[in-house]
């Protein structure tokens, strides 16, 4: 039953967008999230969606999978909302006992709501179209610049990918110290939610010992295969733009001119 | 069969009086005494040999492999490797490219998401060309049968399959030599097959000089050569039939002869016309033919 859990949400298909260099498409979602942010108007609401549904259509992602990320964060999405509606000053339009609700109020809780949409929306837009290695990848190519400051860009990246393949090795392990607690009569299934977490330390204790004790192995099989580092290392694919990443900097340029541009405007 | 002496071989690994010790520490972390895990092991190996290392758990057999590219320096004594000096630390790199090492746990040593990029790993780290990266690749995974899975998640593959693409991991350095340390102790029957059966094409194919670590006997049938290491001596050494004529001795070294021999060696005592150093049921059967 652990082992359904996916990770990661790439959604493995056939688009333009899945084709694009992963920097590219990082810093176009930080460049979306920022734009969401600059505009006060409906105008530059109707230039947002238009950007996030022209982007939605290309991935070739069906909608359904792209929104079950908003179910995760639907309780923050509600308290906004209700925060929203019932503190902001402003006309009143209801009133009954102390609470009040104003034109102002339910204006900016649909905005907020909006802009939070679309901030989690763009942003599952990158997970989905990109597999974590070339996350990785894209992380430690776009970020080789921090190395100046002396972030260690390589070592991070490596690290990140290296959790990321030994995360199926590690739900199996649990599963099987799970299996073999139970079968001593350990119970994870019944009683409440404090006893439950309880029953999880003599799971998490072997886990631990066994991480350690991979991540020894690893690091002599890694060595006794010549890692030293990112120094002088080559890639097997390594990241170079091509033409549609420069057409796609193009578009990000366009879209942003479009917020600026109806950003001053109205 | 090879020679058992050649002249002009290209010797690849020679050691002399190796000797590894290691500090043991009580539980307040003082040195409590010097434990040697190798004991004056002397050898030499020769490019193209394939050679077997037999010996009980904690017999030293692992920690001599982790000599042989430089992961552990010795104590005491030389180590060359393809002439080059194990304790040299400039040499280290080259020392780790010359010898592969493959290990028990096949999960443990993949770094890559795919196989692919497992493969690869090792070129990459000794910044060769992307182009040249992609051949390597594509010719190790073909040399152990596992081209059709190189976009393939290691996770979804069986036991003997990422042992076997461990192996192309290392055969993309290009090693002259792979050490393989029991690779075949955490698979299935079918899974031991397939990777003894990829062993045996790289040592006759490619040449590649073989050191297969293990202590299962059926797999050491086709060395060259058997080292049998007890309490990190170097107790018996020979041909197969040499070391497998000796029953009793291995027995002492806590090693158990394959079955077949076992009752070749019996049937000989009781007085059977069978000769020493049986290794495989044909023989035997042929022998108790004859006699």
């Amino acid at each position: 039953m652990i082992r359904d859990i996916t990770l990661g949400q790439y959604y493995p298909t056939e688009s333009v967008l899945h084709r694009l260099d992963p920097r590219v498409k990082l810093w176009g979602t930080l460049l979306y999230v920022m734009s969401l942010f600059l505009f006060q108007s409906f105008a530059g609401y109707i230039v947002a969606s238009v950007f996030l549904v022209s982007l939605i259509i290309m991935s070739h992602v069906p909608v359904k999978f792209m929104l079950r990320g908003l179910k995760a964060v639907f309780v923050i999405l509600a308290v906004t909302a209700v925060l929203n509606v019932f503190m902001t000053p402003g006309r009143v339009l209801v009133s009954f006992w102390k609470i009040k609700i104003t034109i102002e109020g339910l204006r900016t809780a649909a905005f907020m709501v909006i802009r939070l949409v679309f901030l989690i929306t763009g942003s599952s837009i990158m997970t989905l179209t990109t597999t974590p290695s070339d996350l990785t990848d894209g992380l430690e190519k776009g970020l080789g610049w921090l190395k100046i400051f002396r972030v260690p860009v390589h070592e991070i990246a490596m690290m990140m990918s290296i959790a990321l393949t030994f995360i199926p090795v590690l739900l199996e392990e649990t599963d099987r110290i799970m299996k073999a607690q139970q079968a001593r009569g350990a119970d994870f299934e019944s009683g409440n939610i404090i006893r439950r977490a309880k029953a999880l330390v003599p799971i998490l204790v072997p886990l631990f010992v066994s991480a350690f004790r991979r991540a020894n192995d690893l690091a002599i099989a890694m060595e006794s295969r010549c890692y030293r580092g990112g120094e002088g290392r080559t890639k097997l694919n390594p990241l170079k733009y091509a033409m549609r990443d420069y057409a796609a900097h193009g578009v990000l340029l366009a879209y942003l001119a479009a917020i600026i541009a109806v950003a001053v405007i109205f | 069969m090879r020679l058992p002496f050649c002249i002009g071989c290209m010797e690849l690994i020679r050691s002399d009086k190796l000797v590894f010790e290691y500090v043991r520490r009580d539980k307040n972390g003082e040195v409590d005494g010097f434990v040697r895990a190798i004991d004056e092991v002397s050898l030499e190996i020769n490019q193209g040999d394939f050679i077997a290392v037999l010996g009980p758990n904690g017999s030293g057999k692992s920690t001599l492999a982790k000599h042989l590219n430089s992961i552990l320096r010795p104590t005491e004594g030389t180590l060359y490797i393809d002439g080059m000096d194990s304790a040299d630390s400039d040499k280290i790199w080259d020392i780790r490219s010359t010898v592969g090492m493959v290990f028990q746990n096949p999960e443990n040593q993949m770094i890559g998401t795919i196989v692919e990029e497992d493969v690869a790993f090792a070129p990459e780290n000794l910044g060769i060309e992307p182009r040249e990266i992609e051949e390597r690749v594509k010719e190790s995974l073909i040399t152990v049968e596992m081209l059709g899975h190189r976009k393939a998640s290691p996770s979804k593959l069986s036991g003997g399959q990422k042992q076997r693409v461990a192996i192309a991991g290392v055969l993309a350095m290009h090693p002259k030599c792979i050490v393989l340390d029991e690779p075949t102790a955490m698979l299935d029957p079918v899974g031991r097959k397939e990777v003894i059966r990829a062993i045996r094409a790289l040592n006759d194919v490619e040449n590649i000089t073989i050191i297969l670590i293990t202590h299962n006997m059926e797999e050491v049938i086709y060395a060259d050569r058997i080292y049998v290491m007890n309490k990190g001596r170097m107790v018996m050494s020979g041909t197969p039939r040499e070391v497998f004529s000796k029953p009793e001795e291995l027995e002492e070294n806590h090693l158990a002869v394959p079955v077949v021999t076992r009752l070749a060696h019996e049937l000989r005592k009781a007085g059977m016309n069978i000769p020493e150093g049986i290794l495989t049921r044909k023989e035997l059967c042929e022998a108790i033919c004859r006699s």
